[in-house]
């Protein structure tokens, strides 16, 4: 029972689903997919005691995300539909993401393993950021304060979208 | 009649939280919570019936114990679902009351059938037949659902009534006023 | 005795525990179900199921008590819902249809783990949660998982193929991701206030009920008494999360027929049933651990304060074992009260209109409590100054 079987078995967890996610035929067993991903992820998280971003993933991802994209599938009632063929663009990416997989795994093997960073004087066992809650936000609040803030101007920037498109606004000439 | 339009009153700030209502709500239900059952323990205790109550049809006797059915079988005639099935005999002339002559030798009312309209007790000429505050019947099976003599007058008991029709006519008889 | 126990491998002790708690936790959210057709009996005025018993045990003197509070209707109902025929509907998914109700207990038991329900003091005079795992994120682990429960009503709905249920699951999916937004922010202030600056950053709920079992007068009042707003807010989201009326929109048998499980039997309909329960008790638990001082039997009255002056009368009152069952009466009899509370707001109060609820959700309760944990955390900036 080492931690190395857990790793293996919520790995292929996660890549089985993920895979299931694009593969289904049925979208609300994608969405499920996408769960069962997102799950896998978190018990990763939890491998690597990063057991706040692991809560924080369930709790978000799981838990509202795909319920809300949960809601919307059974709401425009999808199954059952005709696939779309794959457009250039697409397979083009995809070619693209199997040629980069396939660099990341040739070099992994030649190397034999990714080297662990080197930190200067520390003896004491490294605290991983997404472990505590005080590491974590303290880190939020201060290096990575830039990408948070650039990130939730552009959620608010969505929202916006949302509303705009969704809301009719008659009799308002300035916001058409 | 001039319909009134009553302007609807705006709730106050208070009533739109909800939480005094609520409260108001919560309060009465925890005053019936300590206070005592309403209900009756039924199968044991039963309900104060009234008395001109119309249940399951049943048979009486008089007080002197005879019983007032002389089987006429106007029931039987008038009852609308034919429940009820009479078989008339004879009352043997060493009885004292050879004089009523006839009584029934077996009456059944199927109370599968019976729908308590209470023409039989309406028809009746010797008020032998009652509907009363009986208004329970239950059985596992067909036949238990039939009720016979035996039952109808252990349900009916005694109408306590002193009127005496048969004795009187007896007592005329005596006393050579023939009819 | 003690001793022995510790002795054993740490994995055999953590599945003893957590055995040991799901076989509290699953009675209690069964008995729960007894206890919600007794209490509403009694406030409409009747006495509720009072007669099965099982005629092998009715010789037993003083039997008949626990025939009057219903408990053998209680095996009788849960041997029915065992035994009876488990039909599976024709029209239904098959696989989602079976997996439903499995998902709904799952986190209606996982969320326990981190649920600590006593403490006791250890020989160096150190209070030690009782508490499968005492995790820094306690809190959010609950959040997180019992937000999963909602998966279980979306698939039970979309997988019976039937529109009553489907519209049932529409709706509870709608509320619960509403109300878990007003939940999670009306705790804020609660974590504000523990998380003094310079402490060690916690999301802990045995670190909340240490905060409220401080001496002095502002650290032993119970949060209800410093933050009744957060309180309340948790209090009405809890109720949304749990489907409890007046927000019982994914059953609402008025409308529905009988909501998300409307095509369930037999024993799948009671793992609901009993996965509703169970989160209740949770739900009930981490309330009291938040806002009504867990463990404490009073408010300014700690356990550790109990326990020591009971130690003047009965000298065995520190020990770890006495003080901990201790706790964990305290603990459970709160949690009884709170869920006699949501058995009188159910039978006292009818549903709201679905239109309302979200209004309420959105319009009100969430704005609310934003404004709730602006108010707080300037207040507490301040105080901590």
């Amino acid at each position: 029972m080492s931690p190395d079987i857990f790793f293996y078995l919520f790995s292929a967890l996660t890549a089985g689903s993920a895979l299931a996610v694009v593969l289904c035929k049925n979208t609300v067993a994608s969405a499920l997919s996408l769960l069962v991903s997102l799950v896998g992820v978190a018990a990763l998280f939890i491998l690597l005691d990063a057991f706040l971003l692991a809560a924080l993933m369930v709790f978000v991802y799981a838990g509202a995300v795909v319920a809300l994209f949960l809601f919307i599938v059974m709401l425009i009632d999808t199954y059952g539909g005709v696939r779309k063929p794959f457009k250039k663009a697409t397979i083009v990416a995809s070619g693209l993401g199997l040629a980069l997989l396939v660099t990341g795994l040739a070099t992994l093997a030649q190397r034999g393993s990714i080297a662990t960073p080197e930190f200067a004087g520390t003896t004491a066992p490294l605290v991983p950021v997404g472990a505590s809650l005080r590491a974590y936000g303290e880190q939020l609040f201060t290096t990575y304060l830039l990408p948070v803030q650039i990130v939730g101007f552009l959620l608010l920037i969505a929202m916006l979208g949302v509303i705009v498109l969704s809301k009719k606004f008659e009799g308002l000439e300035d916001v058409k | 009649m001039a319909v009134i339009q009553v302007e609807r009153k705006p709730l106050s700030f208070l009533e739109r939280t909800y939480i005094p209502q609520i409260v108001g709500g919560l309060r009465t239900t925890l005053r019936h919570f300590f206070k005592p059952t309403v209900t009756l323990q039924y199968p044991e205790q039963r309900p104060e019936i009234s008395k001109n109550y119309r249940g399951v049809p049943t048979l009486v006797i008089d007080p002197n114990g005879r019983e007032k059915c002389v089987s006429c079988q106007l029931c039987e005639f008038v009852c609308p679902p034919k429940a009820i099935r009479i078989t008339p005999g004879e009352i043997p002339a060493d009885s004292p009351n050879a004089h009523v002559e006839k009584a029934p030798q077996a009456f059944d009312i199927d109370m599968l059938r019976c729908i308590y309209c209470g023409l039989c007790q309406e028809v009746c000429p010797e008020e032998a037949i009652w509907l009363q505050n009986q208004f329970s019947m239950s059985g596992y099976t067909r036949a238990e659902m039939v009720n016979n003599k035996a039952k109808l007058y252990e349900l009916g008991g005694t109408l306590p009534d002193q009127h005496h029709k048969w004795d009187k006519k007896k007592a005329a008889e005596a006393h050579g006023n023939e009819h | 005795m003690f001793d022995l126990y510790f002795e054993i491998p740490l994995w055999i002790r953590l599945v003893l525990q957590g055995t040991a708690v799901i076989l509290v936790l699953f009675p209690i959210a069964a008995a729960c179900s007894m206890a919600e057709r007794k209490i509403s009996a009694w406030l409409q005025g009747r006495p509720g199921p009072n007669r099965t018993l099982p005629p092998l045990l009715a010789w037993v003197p003083g039997i008949w008590v626990l025939q009057k509070l219903g408990i053998f209707q209680l095996a009788a109902d849960g041997g029915k819902f065992v035994f009876k025929e488990d039909p599976v509907p024709g029209h239904v998914n098959k696989f989602y249809f079976i997996a439903a109700p499995i998902l709904a207990m799952i986190p209606a038991l996982t969320t326990v783990v981190v649920v600590p329900f006593g403490a006791y003091l250890d020989s160096a005079g150190k209070l030690v949660p009782l508490v499968l795992a005492n995790v820094d994120i306690g809190l959010l682990a609950v959040f997180a998982v019992s937000s999963l429960g909602v998966y279980a009503v979306i698939l039970a709905g979309w997988a019976s193929n039937s529109k009553y249920p489907f519209l049932g699951a529409v709706r509870a999916s709608a509320q619960l991701v509403s109300y878990e937004l007003s939940m999670t922010l009306s705790v804020l202030p609660v974590f504000l206030w523990i998380n003094a600056p310079g402490g060690q950053g916690t999301l802990s709920l045995f670190d909340v009920v240490q905060s409220q079992s401080q001496p002095g007068f502002w650290g032993g009042a119970w949060f209800v008494f410093t933050m009744p707003l957060s309180a309340f807010i948790f209090l009405v989201a809890l109720f949304a999360e749990t489907n409890r009326q007046p927000f019982d929109m994914p059953e609402s048998e008025s409308d529905l027929v009988g909501g998300f499980h409307t095509e369930y039997g037999a024993f799948k309909w009671s793992l609901f049933f009993v996965a509703e329960y169970c989160h209740m008790v949770i739900g009930s638990a981490v309330f009291i651990l938040l806002f009504f001082g867990g463990w404490n039997p009073l408010p300014w009255v700690t356990l550790t304060d109990t326990v020591q002056a009971l130690a003047h009368i009965i000298p065995v009152a520190t020990h770890p074992l006495f003080m901990g069952v201790l706790g964990i009466s305290i603990f459970l009899v709160k949690i009884c009260l709170s869920i006699f509370f949501f058995m009188w707001v159910r039978w006292t109060l009818p549903r709201f209109r679905y239109d309302q609820v979200m209004n309420i959700g959105w319009k009100q309760l969430l704005p609310l409590s934003i404004a709730n944990l602006i108010a707080y955390t300037i207040g507490i900036a301040l105080l901590q100054k």
